[in-house]
């Protein structure tokens, strides 16, 4: 018989084969981790509850028909009021031009301050960050004179509510900056740009070839939490007398709350889906950057 | 200034490359003070010096990726100094790895003479032959994360060298690799630099590595260029007390200093040019310049002995403390022991002292 170090005891057994003494403590241990897994499921139930509960809520309400029965009929009436199919559209088309805007804007300042002026990554990241600390009324009052400005002055294209762009990019900034950021730091990016550029690269081809192809992943989520933010914003739309989703689900809420609750279940699955497609199919983690390969031998 | 016209061992493409007399200051440090350099074509030059001396910032001034405040860079007769770095032409290994994580080996390799419009059949070919060159030839489809250190630090090479750049520029490629990799790579650097005959500028902090690839090897110090000469020279004949001390192992013996010699262990040392002439001195002694014999009255006591496979170590303690390192050849240290004691004498090889 003989004892290992790790306190475990074994004994050959007469037919060849070998018994295994349980260590001390073990049962104990599994009783612990069978302890620790059930906590584990109670938060996960209780999170998942604290989430998914509204949903439910918001679908029970959604499909509530006459005399206890259950319809759809909220849902489909949202495809026959041109008031929320335009908000839908004007909301996506904000969207996009946000993400574009976001994206140009914020990807060559990141690369170039990490590249070239590494001091003043800090001053980026609180300009940055400050509108989150600015209440939306606030920067509303701030900005209400361009506006009026834009709708005298500019025809139907300073009047028109893609114009709410402008005012989502830098909404979307604090989002979109740590989502890049957490990307830039994934990769060396200084190394990278300065061999692009040794081989012949501008700082253009810099960017599109080699440094953005290797922040796809916080690319995507800066676009996927800028598209939530644009569906999701209402105060600024509102006071500056924009129809876009959220001022046409509030108005309805006050017409029909069955299809406002719809609408803004539907514009969340939405949401939803395209967070779920944008991590499955480009912004998850990359393998790229985990590898690592032993040196071959001889 | 230095003799441009020397014999290298490559087979003579490279252009020539002058550093003159640049300045570059970060703040209140003055990364590059004077810095004056001839490279003649076809030449592989070592920067060597400790973190901060300034020879990266001289390798990312000749590869355009930082700028100077004062003096010029020549390359094959053209003031480059203001030229961007994409302008260029050089090919930069880095001491990171610096391949680009969404493209294929080949396709790094490629990306140069991709962007100087080379037709796609025509690059492939031309990466291929280069990952041949470095030995990668069946690895041309694996990314970056597919590939260890040492085959990642050959693609970069390998990406260096397609564009067929004016100089090659080596920033320590091999610091991030292990001991037998790095030797293996450093041969196999020095095999296509000469058979290619490019010029190159090799910056490292490993005298070893240094020492065996250079042509000639540049010691720095705060931003200077304290010595440059062939490794052979730099280590026998160093020019200044850093050199003396940089390069190499050295024992400080306290001696006496008198009308260019240096009496060191009861042996009169000449000293090198640059030495302190007179009065009390460290002499810098290197360890294969000092001899032990086994002897009962011997006024040095072995502290220790280190077995280096050919080479031995030992370190010996005289009576006033001061401890000396003699190397020999492992036969002639069989009779040597911790606690032993010995007699301890020096060679009368010529060297560097410095005022103590």
């Amino acid at each position: 018989m003989t004892a290992s170090p790790g306190g475990s005891l074994s004994a050959a057994a007469p037919q060849g084969g070998a018994l295994v003494a349980r260590p001390k403590g073990a049962g104990r241990g599994r009783r612990g981790s069978r302890r620790q897994l059930t906590v584990r499921v109670a938060i996960l139930i209780v999170v998942l509850g604290y989430l998914v509960l509204p949903l439910f809520a918001m679908l029970e309400f959604s499909t509530r028909g006459p005399f206890g029965s259950r319809t759809l009929d909220s849902y489909a009436a949202i495809l026959n009021d041109q008031n929320v199919i335009d908000g839908v559209t004007t909301s996506l088309q904000i969207a996009v031009l946000t993400v574009i805007g976001m994206l140009v804007l914020l990807v060559p300042t990141m690369v170039w301050t990490v590249v070239r002026v590494p001091r003043m990554r800090r001053v980026v990241e609180f300009l940055c960050l400050l509108p989150r600390a600015i209440p939306a009324i606030v920067i509303v009052v701030g900005i209400a004179p361009i506006y009026r400005w834009m709708g005298q002055h500019l025809g139907a294209i300073g009047a028109s509510p893609l114009t709410l762009a402008f005012i989502n990019i830098i909404l979307v900034l604090p989002f979109a900056y740590r989502a890049i950021d957490a990307s830039l730091r994934s990769i060396d990016t200084a190394t990278l740009a300065d061999a692009a550029r040794s081989l012949g690269a501008g700082w253009p081809r810099t960017i599109v070839q080699v440094i953005v192809p290797n922040i796809r992943g916080g690319i995507l989520s800066a676009a996927v939490l800028a598209i939530a933010l644009v569906l999701g914003e209402y105060t600024i739309s509102s006071l500056l007398a924009f129809n876009t989703l959220q001022v046409v689900i509030f108005v309805l809420g006050q017409q029909d709350p069955f299809i406002s609750v719809a609408v803004s279940l539907a514009a969340l699955v939405f949401a939803f889906v395209l967070l779920f497609v944008f991590t499955r199919f480009g912004g998850g983690p990359d393998r790229r950057f985990q590898a690592e390969v032993e040196e071959p031998a001889g | 200034m230095t003799d441009t016209t020397r014999t290298v061992a490559s087979n003579g493409h490279g252009v020539a490359v002058s550093f003159q007399d640049m300045h570059r200051w970060y703040g209140p440090v003055h990364a590059l003070n004077g810095l004056s350099i001839d490279i003649a074509p076809g030449e592989l030059i070592a920067l060597l010096g400790p973190s901060g001396c300034g020879k990266t910032t001289a390798l990312r001034a000749l590869g355009g990726l930082d700028d100077v405040d004062q003096g010029r860079i020549l390359v094959g007769g053209r003031d480059i100094t203001r030229v961007p770095a994409n302008k260029r032409n050089m090919g930069i290994v880095f001491q990171a790895y610096s391949l680009f994580p969404n493209m294929t080996a080949r396709d790094n390799v490629a990306y140069g003479l991709r962007l100087r419009g080379v037709d796609g059949k025509a690059r492939n070919r031309k990466a291929e032959e280069m990952l041949e060159l470095v030995g990668l030839g069946q690895q041309t489809k694996r990314y970056p994360y597919q590939m260890s250190g040492g085959q990642q630090q050959r693609v970069a090479l390998a990406r260096a060298l397609a564009i067929e750049p004016s100089v090659l520029l080596l920033d320590e490629p091999l610091s991030a690799l292990d001991a037998r990799v790095r030797r293996q790579l450093r041969e196999e650097i020095r095999r296509i630099q000469i058979m290619v005959g490019i010029t190159t500028l090799f910056v490292t902090h490993d005298q070893e590595e240094a020492l065996a690839m250079g042509d000639r090897v540049g010691v720095m110090s705060a931003g200077r260029l304290e010595q440059i000469a062939e490794p052979a020279e730099l280590y026998d004949r160093p020019r200044t007390p850093f050199v003396a001390e940089f390069v190499g192992l050295t024992n400080r013996i306290p001696a006496t200093a008198t009308n260019g010699t240096v009496a060191v262990l009861g042996t009169d040392v000449p000293l090198l040019e640059g030495s302190a002439a007179a009065g009390p001195v460290l002499a810098l002694i290197r360890p294969e310049n000092v001899r032990l014999t086994a002897a009962d009255d011997g006024a040095g006591r072995v502290a220790a002995v280190s077995f280096l496979g050919s080479l031995c170590r030992a370190q010996v303690t005289l009576p006033d403390e001061t401890l000396v390192v003699a190397q020999m050849s492992a036969s002639e240290a069989s009779g040597l022991y911790p606690g032993a004691s010995v007699a301890v004498t020096v060679l009368p090889t010529p060297a560097f002292a410095v005022a103590s």
